[in-house]
């Protein structure tokens, strides 16, 4: 439904050009969830704004991909088309649910707007229609609490109310931004169950960028990991956890706390990702990688299959030099 | 209409037309400022002296410029209908302190709120656009900033005819600096909150975004600032009518009463007295109204 090739976005900085998103691909289906996951400042995040075109220009610049939504390319279309997009074909929830409600505007008039905007519906069946939102995702007395402020909301129901806002139009696609990170551990479980009853219900699809592999492995059919703005390798949740094919995403298994044993250190990846106003020869990861040999450092790796729908771009693994389940 | 729905623990709901419609930003705000007393009764005292300043002149038995030669200046309540004495020139200082209010009154509305349109919209546009657009925005106030006020008023003053409505608008064309760069810093934060990128990717227009999202949270302090400015900007056009720029004798305004007043302070005392107390309510009651509005319009400042 949704198919991203070769997507690049660079921002031009004083600094230099910073390679967000190198040549990123991926495609959701139907009704398919997809993880989007890596490190703060590998990406992810930029990707997803570039396919709603709410990169800002400048500094950045989409450089050259495609994004197929139907027969609409998402990178080359107008303001005013993907003005119509927004919201209706795509929606998107955010990191923080405290802030990304205006303060200002009582939740009716906020979540009525998608409606009023992309279904000419009138401003009494919008109300209507975003009571029934809210009682959808969770929301007691939903009736009487369209009236509140953002601010008489809790963290947890702020993000429900985003959930509702963003799926108030049935949207293809539903693009979230790490929404679970700045919430309760107990809330961010309700959450994740409440986007997925929702996604089963309309049969939405559904792009999580994130850093928390639990997340990812709750909710995920498929997994994109990122490293400086790469997609270094993509795979079924189930055969990225029992079979990485990439030592990133070993390493990033490895650093999770629950895995260790008591009293043992938590395994951390030296080093930092690269910076990223400099050109690399060779795998961006080379330079923190245990396994990387002279050629890493080199030859630029390219993404190839490891096996059914699970891509790697380790050269070492490729050619079976390294063993990543040992 | 209904009466409005309170429930139990005295918070005020909403009347059932607002439910079917929605409530707009001031139909909340002004509920919640007629419970502010100090905001209402300040609301009070400038609706009765604005009134009195347009009406008053009208009913007295003396024009603002009538002299009574003979009888000079007079304390309050020493002869005739003077209820606040006379001037040295016997001209009845209550007519010529409604008429002032008038003046200071229109100068102090109008030039705020020329001040407020241009630069609030100034403002958020340049904050909001940002970029180049903002810097050559912002250049433009900081080089408007560098002309000397008086010499632009005097030369727009000699260009066109001098009238007093134009005095009025160069006075508020000056003011509305200020407010820019103010609006602008706090739509600068703003624009890089959650909840815009949120409205962006719900397919809003990025001018809905600026009058809906954008300006209603910087009222705060667009209002206090706009509290601050009305006096400054009615001391302004006291000291241009001391140049001979703004309101011209006979005519009077608070600013040239209080300023004529207090040349003679010690020997004719009233006569700074009354403007100056009319002058000083106007402004206690603006700020009080100003700070009535500010929580007001602010949705988490409700005690309810």
């Amino acid at each position: 439904m949704l198919e991203v090739t070769d997507l690049r976005t660079y921002f031009h900085t004083r600094a230099g050009i910073v390679r967000a998103v190198d040549g990123v691909s991926f495609s959701v289906e139907k009704g398919q969830t997809i993880g989007i996951v890596g490190e703060s400042g590998c990406g992810k995040s930029v990707t997803c704004y570039s396919l709603l075109g709410l990169i800002p220009t400048p500094p950045g610049r989409i450089e050259g991909g495609r994004a197929m939504l139907g027969e609409e390319d998402l990178l080359s279309a107008s303001e005013a088309t993907m003005r119509k997009i927004r919201g209706k074909r795509i929606s998107m929830i955010f990191q923080d649910p405290m802030t990304s409600l205006n303060p200002y505007l009582r939740i009716s008039t906020q979540l009525i707007e998608p409606l009023l905007i992309h279904e000419r519906m009138e401003k009494k069946t919008a109300l209507h229609r975003a009571i029934e939102a809210l009682e959808e995702v969770g929301i007691p007395d939903a009736s009487e609490r369209i009236r509140s402020y953002p601010h008489e909301f809790s963290g947890g129901m702020r993000q429900r109310v985003m959930i509702a806002m963003a799926l108030i139009t049935k949207p293809e696609i539903l693009i979230a931004d790490e929404p679970t990170t700045a919430l309760d551990v107990t809330v961010q479980k309700q959450i994740l169950d409440l986007i997925k009853t929702r996604q089963q219900t309309l049969g939405t699809a559904v792009i999580f960028i994130t850093h928390d592999l639990a997340v990812v492995s709750n909710v995920c059919d498929h997994v994109y990991v990122m490293y400086a703005g790469k997609v270094v390798e993509s795979a079924p949740t189930t055969d990225l956890f029992s079979a990485p094919e990439h030592p990133y995403t070993r390493a990033l298994q490895r650093s999770i706390p629950a895995i260790q044993e008591k009293g043992e250190p938590l395994y951390t990846i030296e080093g930092l990702p690269p910076d990223l106003t400099k050109p690399m020869d060779g795998c961006h990861f080379a330079p923190r990688c245990e396994f990387a040999t002279e050629e890493c450092q080199t030859v630029a790796p390219t993404l190839q299959s490891a096996g059914e729908h699970h891509e790697t771009s380790c050269t070492r693994r490729q050619r079976g030099e390294i063993d990543l389940i040992h | 209409m209904t009466d409005p729905v309170i429930n139990p623990s005295g918070k005020l709901l909403l009347r059932p037309e607002d439910i079917e419609q929605g409530t707009s930003l001031w139909k909340d705000a002004w509920h919640r400022l007629r419970k502010n007393r100090m905001a209402v009764a300040s609301l009070i005292i400038l609706i009765l002296i604005t009134v009195l300043s347009i009406f008053g002149p009208m009913v007295m038995p003396y024009e603002y410029q009538d002299q009574n030669q003979g009888l000079g200046a007079t304390p309050p309540l020493q002869a005739g209908a003077h209820l606040f004495g006379t001037d040295e020139l016997g001209r009845d200082l209550l007519t010529r302190t409604l008429h002032g209010g008038r003046v200071s009154l229109g100068v102090g509305l109008i030039a705020t709120l020329t001040a407020l349109i241009i630069g609030v919209t100034y403002g958020a546009v340049s904050g909001y656009l940002g970029g180049r657009t903002d810097v050559v925005m912002m250049r433009i106030v900081d080089i408007l900033y560098a002309i000397p006020f008086t010499i632009f008023v005097i030369v727009l003053m000699s260009v066109f005819d001098r009238d007093i409505k134009l005095l009025f608008l160069a006075i508020g064309a000056v003011e509305w600096l200020t407010m820019a760069r103010i609006v602008r810093a706090q739509v600068l934060s703003l624009s890089k909150q959650e909840f815009v990128e949120a409205a962006l990717s719900l397919g809003l227009h990025r001018v809905t975004i600026i009058f809906r999202y954008l300006i209603p949270n910087v009222l705060g302090p667009v209002i206090v600032y706009t509290t601050l400015t009305i006096p400054a900007v009615m001391l302004f056009e006291s000291i241009l009518s001391f140049l001979g720029l703004g309101v011209q004798a006979p005519m009077s305004s608070w600013g040239s009463l209080i300023k004529d007043g207090s040349e003679k302070m010690d020997v004719y005392p009233w006569l700074l007295l009354f403007p100056a107390m009319f002058f000083s309510a106007t402004l206690f009651c603006l700020n009080f109204l100003g700070d009535g509005l500010r929580d007001a319009l602010d949705p988490k400042s409700s005690k309810d």
